[in-house]
């Protein structure tokens, strides 16, 4: 079946029992039990609750997994998958892993003994280098924030299995649309389902899908012990934007498409990352492995810093904000936003420069998009 | 047979044991437009969102057994489930109406109903006397009275009424926001229909715009199911859902908010600088005995004069516990300034007969400390 329609019936696209074509929000913490003796389907709805388990039903069987599960968060999704982990274990990691998991690495988990490392996950050989005798598994990211670096994730998945470690993604900026992650034999995909799944800037969601379904029960013990589940109202909110994500990211990526190419002529834009773009590095691995570009774009501009926050100012389109993925146009600045906390010279020679700007590029029409850069670009 | 369970625990339960697939003791949001069949002519019971739907269901059940009628019906908004009640009638039809109405409703007959024919006659329905001379004058063919009333809580003596209006065949029609079915039933006192604003106490927390009607027989609950479907004022279910767990804390609000009336309505009958107070309550109202008569309570909306006009801008000004805001029932208290906000469309001279001045303010009381409330009054006055 096409992907597109998959979005609108995969998992569960309707009410088994009024046939409501959506699935009703079950705003309730408990259920009653007829029968003592034998539990009913539902008890406490920390441990499962309908509208969650339709969100969680579908997403599993779009990512092609046997258990998928609901959070309150990305953040809560990514903290809940790390607490499968020993104190002791240790985790590879790639360089350009989202801000939220860094922090969790570097400060949460560290202190409960966690170990980790970050490397290149581009250069498999480094990968290798970086696992030890407790290394327990590989954590990627692809295309990576902010410069949509890309890794092979059938190189990392084969790698991973051939050493007995679990291979984690975050599939935030694809998708199950565009990428599938399971299929090229990862283990474990997490979501910021905040972003394009969600896709609409008003809800805070996290999704992990596991391959395996004894795995999938481990973790869904977590979800239940540690209690960080999303609720109802936002598990449909959830649900209702699944099934636009097609035609919304068909449309953002071919603008993105566009901008991308027009930037890359602009005066005033010294590089423009974009894995859409013919000498993008990666982008023959980023073709076999994904159905599209996605609709993210990073772009340093010349002048450094100064000239970046003029630009900043000036543009009237795009909101100038943190986040991504939504209808709207979102424009960040890294070096100043997600990588603030990061030392400049760490930052620059990860390329995170002050002249870098990331761009999620949302609905609106390209034509006005580019002409907003047009005029915020241009220097008297 | 067994004892019918008290309105309390009705409505504690409102909602729950509606779901017997999961047992979820929240009623479902069902927010959704259509309902998929299994095959053609097998319907699940829901078909069209308009036509009906779970959540909607389960709201319009609990206030079926809350008021003891034969079915409800859930609306846009208050005016939304009159209008609806207004379709029972034909052009050519004329009503018997209280006179000091919610502007709301008098908008809705003057500018809404009489272009289509049908026409209002108002009349002071706290003097049953005045609404007998009403239908020999006029042949009505409804009556639709509001007790108590807004803003001075005239109260009507619903079961004298009532048999007027089975003597001469018209349809009895009350506006019951101000006890709601905790405090007053009119139906058992020989209503036909009740309408709400659920809006005010039924919902309670300022937070949903919602009207219901309910019906005292399954005939008269039909047709108003018909026009609910037909002209398509609903309630949507997010909004059935909040009036539904508004509901549940229903008889506990009132029951504060009536005792906190009571306790300031008294105190402002002492204050010299209150020449008047209204509030059904107090021994020397007028509809004191009806409502002590039919055993139900006095709610808890007040109004009273102040003696300078030139205080009231100051009142409103430096109203600290209080919010000086239109609507009522809610769990804040409220202050509003009927000559000016909820009052303001109606006629001069009927203003002036029923003493609705600019000296004259109304309270919605809360569910606040009640010695607040009174601090709050005692500093502005």
């Amino acid at each position: 079946m096409n992907y597109r329609t998959r979005l609108l019936h995969d998992g569960r696209d309707r009410d088994p029992y009024t046939g409501a074509s959506s699935i009703p929000i079950y705003q309730a913490s408990t259920f009653s039990q007829p029968d003592p003796e034998h539990p009913g389907l539902y008890d406490y709805a920390r441990s499962g609750n309908p509208t969650r388990e339709a969100l969680e039903e579908t997403i599993a069987a779009l990512e092609g997994g046997a258990v998928g599960l609901a959070f309150a968060s990305g953040m809560a999704a990514i903290s809940s998958v790390l607490m499968v982990f020993q104190p002791g274990d240790h985790i590879v990691a790639t360089n350009d892993v989202y801000g939220g998991t860094y922090r969790a690495l570097t400060t949460l988990f560290r202190r409960w003994n966690l170990e980790h490392t970050f490397v290149d996950m581009t250069d498999l050989e480094k990968v290798e280098a970086a696992i030890r005798p407790n290394t327990r598994a590989l954590f990627a990211e692809t295309p990576a924030n902010p410069l949509l670096q890309i890794t092979d994730l059938k190189a990392v998945a084969e790698l991973a299995a051939s050493r007995g470690l679990l291979s984690i993604v975050d599939n935030t900026f694809m998708s199950p649309y565009l990428q599938r992650p399971i299929e090229y034999g990862f283990d474990i995909v997490v979501h910021s389902a905040t972003k394009f799944i969600g896709g609409h800037s008003d809800v805070l969601a996290g999704l992990v899908v596991i391959k395996d379904a004894d795995m999938g029960r481990r973790i869904r013990a977590i979800q239940n012990t540690f209690g960080a589940v999303l609720g109802p109202q936002d598990c449909w909110l959830t649900l209702r934007g699944l099934r636009t994500l097609g035609v919304r990211m068909d449309a953002q990526q071919k603008s993105a498409g566009e901008i991308a190419l027009w930037l890359k002529q602009c005066a005033h834009i010294k590089s423009v990352f974009y894995p859409g773009l013919p000498d993008h590095p990666g982008r023959a691995i980023h073709e076999r492995q994904a159905d599209g570009y996605g609709a993210v774009i990073s772009f340093e501009v010349d002048g450094g810093g100064p000239a970046t926050l003029a630009l900043l100012k000036k543009v009237k389109l795009p909101l100038v904000a943190v986040s991504l993925g939504g209808v709207e146009t979102i424009l960040s600045y890294p070096a100043r936003m997600s990588h603030a906390a990061m030392p400049p010279s760490e930052r620059n020679a990860r390329g995170i420069t002050d002249g870098l700007l990331r761009l999620s590029v949302g609905l609106e029409h390209p034509d006005d998009l580019i002409a907003d850069f047009d005029q915020a670009l241009a220097r008297t | 047979m067994a004892k019918p369970k008290s309105i309390e625990t009705l409505l504690a339960q409102a909602g729950a044991r509606r779901d017997p697939h999961t047992g979820a003791l929240s009623t479902p949001i069902y927010q959704t437009a259509s309902f998929a069949h299994a095959e053609l002519g097998l319907s699940t019971g829901y078909d069209y969102s308009r036509t009906s739907n779970p959540t909607r269901h389960a709201l319009e059940e609990a206030l079926t057994e809350a008021e003891g009628g034969a079915r409800a019906c859930a609306f846009a908004s208050g005016l939304a489930a009159i209008d609806a009640l207004l379709r029972l009638f034909q052009p050519g039809d004329r009503l018997i109406v209280t006179e000091d109405l919610y502007g709301g409703t008098f908008r809705l007959f003057e500018q809404c109903a009489r272009p289509f024919g049908l026409e209002a006659i108002y009349v002071d329905t706290s003097d049953t006397d005045a609404v007998r001379h009403a239908f020999a004058q006029c042949g009505a063919k409804g009556l639709f009275v509001e007790s108590p009333t807004n803003p001075l809580l005239k109260v009507a003596d619903l079961p004298a009424l009532a048999e007027l209006a089975r003597k001469h065949n018209a349809v009895f029609i009350v506006d019951n926001t101000f006890l709601t079915p905790f405090l007053q039933k009119p139906l058992a006192l020989g209503a036909h229909l009740t309408t709400y604003s659920a809006t005010k106490y039924l919902a309670g927390h300022n937070d949903v715009v919602a009207g219901a009607v309910v019906a005292a027989t399954p005939e008269l609950g039909e047709k108003i199911a018909f026009y609910q479907n037909a002209v398509g004022g609903i309630l949507g279910p997010m909004d059935c859902w909040l009036t539904l767990r508004g509901l549940k804390t229903l008889p506990l609000r009132l029951q504060r908010q009536q005792d906190n009336a009571l306790r300031i309505a008294q105190w402002l009958n002492e204050h010299p600088r209150v020449p008047r107070v209204y509030y059904p309550g107090l021994s020397a109202h007028p509809g004191h005995h009806i409502l002590l008569r039919d055993g139900i309570g006095f709610g808890g909306m007040i109004a009273f004069e102040v003696d300078e006009p030139a205080r009231v801008p100051a009142i409103l000004k430096n109203v600290q516990t209080f919010l000086f805001a239109e609507s009522l029932g809610g769990v804040e208290s409220l202050i509003t300034y009927p000559l000016v906000q909820t009052h303001a469309d109606m006629d001069a001279a009927l203003l002036q007969r029923l003493n609705i001045n600019d000296r004259l303010l109304r309270l919605s009381v809360g569910i606040e400390h009640v010695d607040d409330l009174i601090a709050d009054l005692e500093s502005l006055l």
